[in-house]
């Protein structure tokens, strides 16, 4: 199980487990950040502060910080 | 009168379908947060009078910013008829979860899948009469943009039938609210607001309000076992403690079940994307911040280049006109009241319309695209070695229009003091009001072609002042933990041509009304104030010197004079010091009270007719660049200072303010002056 940062750019994946708590977990879910979801890592800032992801067409912009909260798996069909 | 409360996510296009439903005249932008204060909009169908109260964007019903719990507080205390549930169809999975928390409201609710359109064209073909009979309420397609749906949505709501929540969650859950309700029934528990099924459910939520309704119910005792026991059971099966996740976790297996059953995508054409494409080059790992600086570049000089065209023809006819008029008053007082007072006063101010225009054109364009969060999203890392918060971007590039917007924006940012350092910096980004002030000075001293970048370097300036400014009270003042960033970067869009004009049109108007009416006081009161009072004139001093005399001696004059030598170390004289003052009721003021004092004590020869002219002849290199600075920096307006004292919530703020921003502008004014004076 990776966290989302360790993610190369245009790597798909899917969500295995959120492990934020409280406002940033319910903030996250309310984004279409869930588990079983599909996602993709778009873009990342100089040093991989901030990271764009791909969620279901959404586009989400979070920090590292965050991103060590979403756990991720690779997708076996 | 029917109340109908409009609830979406951001950036579904709510505020569009209700300028579509009521031709209202609201602002729509491509950014959460553009709403941040319900707003009530009237309209009329089939004889039936409408309120139509736009709530601002939330992604759910648990607060987490001050503009989300407004919505929050209104949908569940406020007083309303229905809900019209805006969702985007383009993404309905997340958009249904919002709505799940919606239906628990227990309130006639309609489903408007907006942006149909777009979705059509993405192949995703919504069964909209399958998803109504599931979840029990009217569901309707609309497409703001291509107007369609608003007669059906409005017949909807006059004839609004009964609608009941459907909603069914998983089995265990289901099992445990059966059982609370199996209970309360056989004690012939009823409430006045929510069937007994929605008691239970609410009572499995943990939620607040209905826990202290139940306390003081003569159930409790027993009822409290029921409840713990049926808490247990589901603690076990989910594997965890907190109702509200397992909540969470069941709305959206509802939605994505929801979607399942009532959405077919079909398999779209590669050219799908076309928002990835151009993010691809616009939050570019290295190009993305100098192409956001260089498109800001570029609005600085095309506001300079294009304004300063129609600015000559303004000026010299504001001249023109004051000429005309003066030569059909015979009254020297009155000739004087309105021609040096008056037109010279309005006019000065009238003359940087292009500017403002252009200017405001430029930021509803940043946007209504859908750029700006990229840009929150480019910077938020260099922001945050500032003591800011990416989303600060946001009310921050608003600033540059008018900061009473801004303050309000800020809103949308979580964490208190995130929010007050953004509102403490706010007035560094120079609005619109400025503008005048940095045009009139520029174009005195500089060739139009230099003044654009002049211009860009002055905003940029004022932008860095305000990052160091943010350090210093993050350092200082707002210590503390951090706000998560998670943003959502919404679809671009290509702005509407009729939203673009309706922006230009509503500023070109309040600016007018603005120069018409409070300005035009103002300079009255400046002309007033620099002709009295009144002085004998002696045999042996000639009429200029004279002149020079009075205005020196006029209450304004005397002002200035007492408290010119405070400014003395920046090197303004009275006429500087006494704008600077007036100033503080607005910064067109500014410019206004320059018009009168140049257009009075005119010592410069009789061929300076115009107010670029005198200022370039009347004020040294040094002093302009120092007033500059000062004005860059220090108080917002009157209206401004109390919008902050309002969003800040506390009076003390504001006394903060005032040392914060004069303290900066005196320091960096001071330094400034003695700088250039080094140099020439």
């Amino acid at each position: 199980m990776k966290t989302l940062i360790e993610l190369e750019k245009n790597e798909k994946v899917i969500i295995l487990k959120i492990t934020a708590k409280g406002d940033l977990r319910e903030r996250l879910i309310s984004f279409g950040v869930t588990k079983g979801s599909e996602i993709e890592l778009k873009h990342c800032s100089p040093n991989r502060e901030n990271l764009e992801i791909d969620v279901d067409g959404v586009f989400i912009a979070l920090r590292k910080d965050e991103a060590q909260h979403i756990k991720v798996g690779k997708i076996d069909d | 009168m029917i109340k109908v409360a409009v609830v979406g996510q951001p950036n579904v296009g709510k505020s569009m379908l209700i300028n579509s439903i009521s031709k209202g005249h609201l602002k729509v932008g491509n950014f959460s947060g553009v709403t941040v204060e319900k707003e009530d909009i009237f309209t009329n169908f089939q004889n039936k009078e409408l309120d139509v109260i736009d709530l601002p964007g939330s992604y759910s019903l648990k607060d987490f910013t001050i503009d989300e719990k407004v919505t929050s507080d209104f949908l569940k205390n406020g007083d309303y008829h229905l809900i019209v549930n805006v969702v985007d169809s383009t993404h309905l999975k997340k958009n249904l979860y919002l709505t799940t928390q919606l239906l628990e409201l227990n309130r006639d609710m309609i489903l408007v899948l907006n942006m149909i359109d777009e979705a059509e064209k993405k192949e995703i073909d919504i069964d909209a009469e399958y998803l109504s009979s599931i979840l029990g309420i009217p569901v309707l397609k609309f497409s703001a943009s291509e107007k369609r749906g608003t007669e059906k949505l409005l017949e909807t709501i006059v004839n609004m039938p009964k609608t009941e929540n459907k909603i069914i969650y998983s089995d265990p859950i289901e099992e445990e609210i059966l059982n609370i309700e199996t209970f309360l029934n056989k004690r012939k528990f009823i409430d006045d607001r929510f069937t007994n099924r929605q008691v239970a459910t609410k009572l499995l939520q943990n939620s607040q309000d209905m826990f202290e309704k139940m306390h003081n119910s003569l159930l409790w005792v027993e009822l409290s076992d029921v409840l713990k026991h049926s808490l247990e059971h589901l603690y076990i099966h989910f594997n965890e403690k907190d109702m509200a996740n397992i909540f969470s976790e069941e709305r959206v297996a509802i939605s994505t079940g929801l979607v399942r059953e009532t959405v077919k995508f079909g398999t779209p054409k590669k050219k799908r994307c076309t928002t990835r494409k151009i993010d691809d080059v616009l939050i570019h790992q290295v190009w993305g911040i100098p192409i956001f600086l260089f498109l800001i570049w570029g609005l600085f000089q095309l506001t300079f280049e294009i304004g300063s065209i129609p600015m000559d023809w303004i000026d010299s006819g504001v001249g023109m006109f004051g000429e005309l008029v003066g030569s059909q008053i015979g009254d020297e007082f009155f000739r004087s009241l309105i021609v040096d007072g008056i037109i010279s006063g309005v006019g000065a101010v009238l003359l940087f319309l292009p500017n403002i225009l252009i200017l405001f054109l430029g930021i509803a364009l940043l946007e209504t695209t859908g750029y700006m969060s990229r840009v929150a999203f480019l910077l938020d890392g260099f922001f945050h070695k500032f003591g800011l918060h990416g989303k600060s971007f946001i009310p921050l590039v608003t600033g540059f229009g008018c900061s009473i917007p801004a303050y309000m924006s800020a809103r949308t940012l979580k964490n208190e003091k995130d929010r007050l350092i953004t509102m403490f910096i706010i007035g560094f980004m120079s609005c619109g009001a400025k503008l005048p002030v940095y045009v009139l000075f520029l174009s005195a001293f500089f060739s139009s072609e230099d003044a654009g970048n002049y211009l860009f370097a002055i905003y940029l300036l004022g932008a860095i002042f305000g990052l160091i400014g943010a350090k210093v009270l993050r350092m200082f003042v707002f210590k503390g933990e951090d706000e998560p960033f998670v943003m959502e970067l919404p679809t671009y869009r290509l702005p509407s041509f009729f939203l673009l004009w309706h922006t230009v049109k509503t500023q070109a108007i309040m600016y007018l009304k603005k120069a018409g009416t409070f300005i035009l006081v103002a300079s009255m009161v400046i002309w007033f104030a620099s002709n009295f009072p009144k002085y004998e004139q002696p045999e042996n001093i000639s009429n200029i010197e004279f002149q020079k005399y009075s205005l020196e001696n006029s209450y304004l004059g005397l002002i200035g004079k007492t408290t010119q030598p405070f400014f003395e170390p920046l090197g303004f004289d009275w006429q500087l010091t006494i704008a600077l003052e007036t100033g503080i009721a607005a910064k067109e003021v500014v410019v206004a009270t320059l018009g009168v004092l140049y257009s009075l004590g005119d010592e410069v020869d009789e061929n300076s007719e115009t107010l670029l002219t005198r200022i370039r002849e009347n004020i040294p290199f040094a002093s302009a660049v120092a007033f500059i600075v000062f004005v860059m920096v220090y108080l917002p307006c009157f209206a401004a200072s109390i919008v902050f004292i309002k969003e800040s919530g506390k009076n003390i703020y504001f006394l903060y303010l005032i040392i914060f921003t004069t303290a900066s502008a005196y320091i960096l004014s001071f330094i400034a002056y003695n700088l250039v004076k080094a140099i020439e």
